[in-house]
């Protein structure tokens, strides 16, 4: 239990999947304009991710080993990761229409969200098993939620201020990004 | 100027990846803590780009429009696969160095973009040269990023120590070495001001008139190039 803690906190605040490992960089800059977006954005992240790992957690270990063609990894995750997006689309369209109106725009652009194969390679590298593997795998998607969301928050305030001209837009987002992982840089004595 | 050295020029320039287009930001923050590094990754990149869009560009009349994303994902990862193995058998440094970010490459903008856009719509050998001209823009693009950090950031180029170090210890006057450069939020600063750069550039550039081509990557919230917009599987119900 206290192995689960430590793996979830380090991949959520300690290891931040955005600041400091650079993963879903696209997403965190192109939808964090607005806090609402922002938090739709995060919160189909935590439910892809999630599933995602646990699903290629599962072909991980009862598939690719057993046949030992665990040297395919990239192609079937990937692969796995694209058709697992489209057919979650589908399944909240039909089944829970309210989900899918708060998250339904967002989840095409997971796809190539590097963080998704991200988290499944990295199950893979440090040899989870299926609990940890989801677990990490909540951990780090909870972390780029507080990321873009934080930034949004940050973003919604800078529109007021006066940036000289050539740091206007994607610049002064980046110099945001900045700060915030060097204060991330905190939370490196937690565990 | 012929069709090929247009490409290359294209690539290299006019459409760099990494200052005009602003794609592949992962890799381009992640890798370039030293220009080694970035080179590394750039030709990796260079070659599965290559690659990949000959091979596309070869299958364009056999691979079905509707199944073309999936295809593309298969070809441009087994690819990735193929150099991940390379790097991992002949230069095991660069390889512990990249990690996680060498199958990444399969979900790099640039590849499966170059892929939609221009591999499945062009002859062989022009896709072989826009891969080239592509590819060697990014290399070029981390490099350059690379080699700031890594100057600043330790006082080195390509892992020469260009400017002597100070020691405290013996009083030696010396350069201090920014370390943070080395670490996350450098890669962030370095980036905003390649950015603020490039945006001067372009406000000039428009004051006098002339046109340049925008940024489509992920200041735009990544619509505009071809694996990020939707559905990779063929629903069936696409009408448009």
């Amino acid at each position: 239990m206290k192995e689960l803690l430590i793996i979830a906190i380090g991949s959520a605040i300690v290891n931040n999947v955005v600041l400091s490992q650079f993963l879903g960089i696209c997403p965190f800059l192109g939808v964090s304009k607005k806090v609402e977006t922002a938090s739709g954005m995060g919160g189909a992240v935590i439910f892809v991710i999630t599933i995602a790992s646990f699903i290629t957690s599962l072909i991980y270990k009862f598939i690719l080993v057993p046949l030992h063609i665990s040297y395919l990894q990239t192609i079937v995750f990937i692969l796995v990761i694209a058709a697992l997006v489209q057919f979650v689309e589908m399944f909240l369209k039909k089944s829970m229409p309210s989900l899918y109106n708060a998250l339904g725009v967002y989840l095409p652009l997971i796809t190539t969200n590097c963080a998704v194969l991200g988290v499944a390679l990295t199950n893979v590298q440090k040899d989870y098993g299926i609990l940890t593997g989801v677990v990490n795998g909540i951990g780090t998607s909870v972390g780029f939620a507080i990321a873009i969301v934080i930034m949004a928050g940050i973003r919604e305030k800078i529109e007021y201020n006066d940036i000289s001209e050539s740091f206007q837009g994607t610049p002064i987002v980046l110099v945001t990004a900045a700060l915030m992982s060097i204060a991330f840089f905190g939370f490196s004595g937690l565990i | 100027m012929n069709g090929c050295t247009e490409r290359v020029y294209n690539g290299l320039i006019k459409e760099n990846p990494t200052f005009v287009l602003m794609l592949g930001m992962c890799p381009t923050l992640a890798v370039t803590t030293s220009a080694v590094n970035g080179v590394g990754m750039g030709l990796s990149t260079t070659v599965v780009l290559v690659l990949s869009n000959m091979l596309i560009s070869m299958l364009r009349k056999i691979i079905p429009d509707s199944v073309r994303m999936p295809a593309f994902i298969v070809v441009v990862a087994s690819f990735v696969t193929i150099v991940q193995f390379l790097l991992e058998g002949f230069v095991p440094s660069l390889y512990d160095a990249l990690g996680l970010y060498i199958p990444l490459i399969v979900v790099n903008c640039i590849i499966l973009g170059r892929a939609e856009s221009y591999a499945s719509k062009n002859p062989v050998v022009l896709s072989i040269f826009d891969g080239i001209g592509m590819g060697l823009g990014f290399t070029v693009g981390l490099t350059a990023i690379g080699l700031v950090r890594e100057l600043i950031g330790s006082g080195k180029i390509f892992g020469y120590q260009l400017l002597p170090l100070a020691d405290t210890a013996t009083g030696q006057a010396g350069y201090v070495p920014v370390t943070i450069f080395i670490l996350a939020p450098g890669a962030f600063l370095v980036l905003a001001g390649l950015t603020a750069l490039q945006n001067k550039v372009k406000l000039r550039a428009a004051r006098k008139g002339k046109k340049v081509t925008e940024a489509s990557g992920c200041g735009e919230g990544c619509a505009s190039c071809g694996g990020c917009n939707g559905k990779v599987f063929p629903t069936g119900n696409e009408k448009e």
